[in-house]
């Protein structure tokens, strides 16, 4: 196994979280097995691996939906910060979405007058000023993806976790919210991507998390990653072989 | 504007509850029966006494056992029935009191105009019952029973035992039983063209005859005598006594009884006026 | 009400024929006593529907979002009481609001309130089980986004019942319309009295069993224009969650 790089980070900033031993089960089944790594407090992690390899998993024991078996999470201030989370099938509320944004700015406890200024700086954030007052299911796709990352945001995360949020979105949809992410990342907001499209990891990691069968193949800054990575796995992966 | 027309229908039943708002009047609540009701009877006197009064009686009508079951449990303040033996019980079993005979109307048999068991005419009801149940027998008539323990019902069973008969042994075939109010049962008699015994103000209000007409009338056992008895308020303290016994008063009283001779169907007085108070008749056994 | 004396019945179609005449000239000359007994046909089943889905619709989100033990249970009895037959709930309020009864003191019997509470007994299962469906499905679709939101348990439910609420309004017509069409329930704990508890299906049964075939017609016909017009507002609501819920292709 690999040897995490801890605390190798930009600026030698605390990290937002160190997870030790990371074990999740599912049922009887274990999904992730002593998973050792860190999440910077800044930038665009990308969570990479194969089908089935438990990324989805990991993301909701982040999301605190899941409780793991044994190990655990050090997040930085002791408590995890607010966390949101944009699934896959993105979701669209029967509501318009200013409506839906104004619903995200009440779960935050936003009081209402607070609202209609936070609304319009999501809006314009996501781009979807234009489509303010339109119900939220007649959204294109693409649209209802960053109507989605708006949702989330709407919760004033300190860690936002997306899962696959362009698997089923056309080049066109997938650039806007790729830019999205990047304009997302430049306010400081840590960014956890699961993916299994190795190009779009290469566009958007600072760092890589490579999981393959529920354990940690690699952890490694994304440059060196792609350029040499240290797991056969991995290698293999990059390499577009199939891993069983 | 579809959220307004929610709120409306959410407001609709308090508004129109207010519009038929009937605040603080004085009222009673008599259990009668659906034969009484239905031949139009307290349409036509109730609004008299009321005038004379102030008092709104409002009327449950439905089967005689019914009525009196409800009355024993208090839920009536004033009872009006025809059936004299269920009335002694009532009264004997500290029910009721106040009771007195207001008024009469008869039974008739009524039957298809083509008359199969040849009925019609006949004065004797024992012996109408006995020819129907034999043209019964033999396939080509139907008796159609209330079967609701109502007074018709009960008269209809004396009358059987009368004619030395049981005929709810043969319940199913050519003798049927309805369970049902007279007005349901007149209907179905109807479709059937069935014989079957009825309460002459009913069947003069009755709008639905098809073929049916009466075949037997006259026989002093097809008698049917209405009492009138006051919940008794020892039984049942909530009672509205002063207003129910006020009721029961006008009924037997000169303004009461020309109110129940003068009313007429089709011309026709249904009510023979028949004061007795005091002359409660003997309980029988149960059948 | 005007009398629609017939004394011999005619053909099926005849009587047909005179009920819709009959039927027109009620409502155009503004009879007094049939307006009555539609307004109060309306106030009982449209406030016992009201009663119901406060009581129903939150019981069946929570039933729908709730694990505890005896859940299987109480979900098989709700769909289980709502094909309770209404003379069935008439009998059981009757006993409960007679004088004899447990509440006869509060002397609600043969009143309006007494219809409306017994027409809210039959309407609450049919709601709660209805809701409870809708509520499932809905999980389904947002469960893990609400968690994710922190919209969890108790917390969800009114979200749950805004996202649904298009389709609650079917919920709440289905039981509207159990309720406006019963007569079981209103005979035996109203008493059909004139005036004070008579409404459209007690007064068809009335009717009916005067032999006043063309009257109890014509009433019939009332009540279903009613009912006609609550399912008008209710396929308008369809096409208004039709737009906001209808997804792109």
């Amino acid at each position: 196994m690999p040897v995490p790089e801890l605390r190798l980070l930009t600026g030698g900033e605390t990290p937002l979280l160190v997870a030790e031993g990371l074990t999740v089960r599912i049922g009887d089944h274990p999904v992730l097995e002593g998973l050792d790594f860190t999440l910077p407090p800044s930038g665009l992690t990308v969570l990479l691996g194969p089908n089935g390899a438990g990324k989805s998993v990991l993301l909701r024991t982040l999301q605190g939906l899941l409780a793991p078996v044994a190990g655990r999470l050090c997040w930085r201030d002791g408590d995890p910060p607010r966390r949101a989370l944009v699934f896959q099938r993105p979701v669209a509320l029967r509501r318009r979405v200013r409506a839906q944004l104004a619903f995200a700015l009440s779960c935050a406890g936003i009081p209402r007058r607070a609202r209609p200024a936070r609304i319009a700086e999501l809006l314009e954030l996501c781009d979807l000023a234009p489509l303010a007052r339109r119900p939220a299911r007649r959204l294109s796709g693409g649209e209802q993806q960053r109507l989605a990352i708006a949702t989330a945001l709407a919760l004033d995360p300190g860690f936002l976790m997306l899962d696959e949020p362009t698997a089923s979105l056309d080049p066109a949809a997938t650039l806007a919210v790729e830019r999205l992410l990047a304009r997302i990342r430049r306010r400081g907001i840590p960014l956890l991507l699961v993916t299994h499209d190795v190009h779009q990891a290469r566009r958007l990691a600072d760092r890589v998390l490579f999981l393959h069968r529920g354990r940690l193949r690699e952890e490694a800054p994304a440059t060196r990653f792609f350029t040499a990575p240290a797991s056969p796995q991995a290698r293999a992966y990059l390499e577009g072989r199939l891993l069983p | 504007m579809i959220r307004w027309m929610y709120a409306f229908l959410a407001i609709l039943p308090l508004l129109l509850g207010a519009v038929r708002a009937d605040a603080g009047e004085r009222f009673i609540v008599l259990q009668s029966t659906t034969s009484t009701q239905n031949s139009g009877l307290f349409d036509y006197i109730l609004p008299k006494f009321e005038q004379a009064t102030g008092i709104q009686v409002r009327v449950v009508a439905v089967g005689t056992g019914q009525a009196l079951r409800n009355a024993a449990r208090g839920d009536g303040d004033v009872v009006l029935v025809h059936s004299p033996a269920d009335e002694a019980r009532f009264v004997a079993e500290g029910h009721g009191i106040l009771h007195c005979r207001v008024f009469y109307n008869d039974f008739v048999i009524v039957g298809p105009n083509l008359d199969p068991a040849g009925v019609g005419g006949l004065r004797d009801a024992a012996e109408a019952l006995r020819r129907i149940a034999a043209a019964g027998r033999e396939g080509r008539v139907v008796f159609l029973s209330r079967g609701d323990e109502s007074g018709t019902h009960k008269k209809e069973r004396a009358l059987w035992r009368a004619a030395g008969l049981d005929p709810t042994a043969e319940s199913g075939s050519w003798y049927r039983e309805a369970g049902a109010g007279m007005g349901a049962t007149l209907n179905m008699a109807a479709g059937l063209g069935a014989y079957t015994l009825t309460d002459r103000g009913t069947w003069l209000s009755f709008a639905n005859r098809r073929d049916l007409e009466v075949l037997v009338e006259g026989d002093p056992r097809l008698f049917n005598p209405y009492g009138v008895m006051v919940v008794n308020p020892k039984r049942h303290p909530h009672v509205r006594f002063a207003e129910a016994k006020a009721f029961r008063d006008w009924l037997i009283s000169e303004a009461g009884q020309r109110a129940v001779a003068s009313y007429r169907v089709h011309g026709v007085q249904l009510f023979h006026p028949d004061v007795r108070c005091g002359d409660m008749p003997t309980p029988e056994a149960r059948p | 009400m005007a009398e629609g004396r017939g004394i011999r019945g005619g053909s099926g179609v005849d009587e047909l024929a005179r009920a819709f005449g009959l039927a027109l000239g009620l409502l155009v000359s503004g009879d007094r006593e049939l307006y009555g007994i539609v307004a109060l046909s309306l106030e009982v089943s449209l406030a016992a529907t009201l009663i119901a889905c406060l009581l129903g619709m939150p019981a069946g989100m929570a039933l729908a979002l709730f694990r505890f033990p005896g859940r299987r249970m109480l979900v098989v009895a709700t769909s289980a009481l709502m094909g309770l037959p209404p003379v069935v709930v008439g009998l059981f309020v009757y006993l409960l609001l007679s004088r004899a009864g447990p509440l006869g003191a509060l002397g609600l019997l043969y009143t309006p309130a007494a219809m409306v509470i017994a027409q809210t007994v039959l309407v609450t299962p049919i709601v709660t089980a209805l809701t409870r469906e809708l509520g499932e499905s809905l999980l389904a679709e947002y469960g893990d986004f609400l968690a994710a939101m922190g919209r969890r348990g108790l917390r969800a439910i009114p979200t749950l019942l805004h996202e649904g609420r298009h389709a609650l309004v079917t919920v709440a017509l289905a039981g509207f319309g159990r309720a406006i069409a019963e007569v079981g329930a209103v005979m035996m704990v109203g008493g059909n009295i004139r005036h004070v508890t008579r409404v459209m299906t007690t007064a068809i049964a009335l009717e009916t069993g005067k032999g006043e075939i063309a009257l109890a017609l014509a009433l019939g016909l009332v009540l279903l224009t009613v009912a006609l017009a609550v399912n008008a507002l209710a396929h308008l609501t369809r096409l208004r969650e039709a737009e906001l819920a209808h997804a792109r292709a």
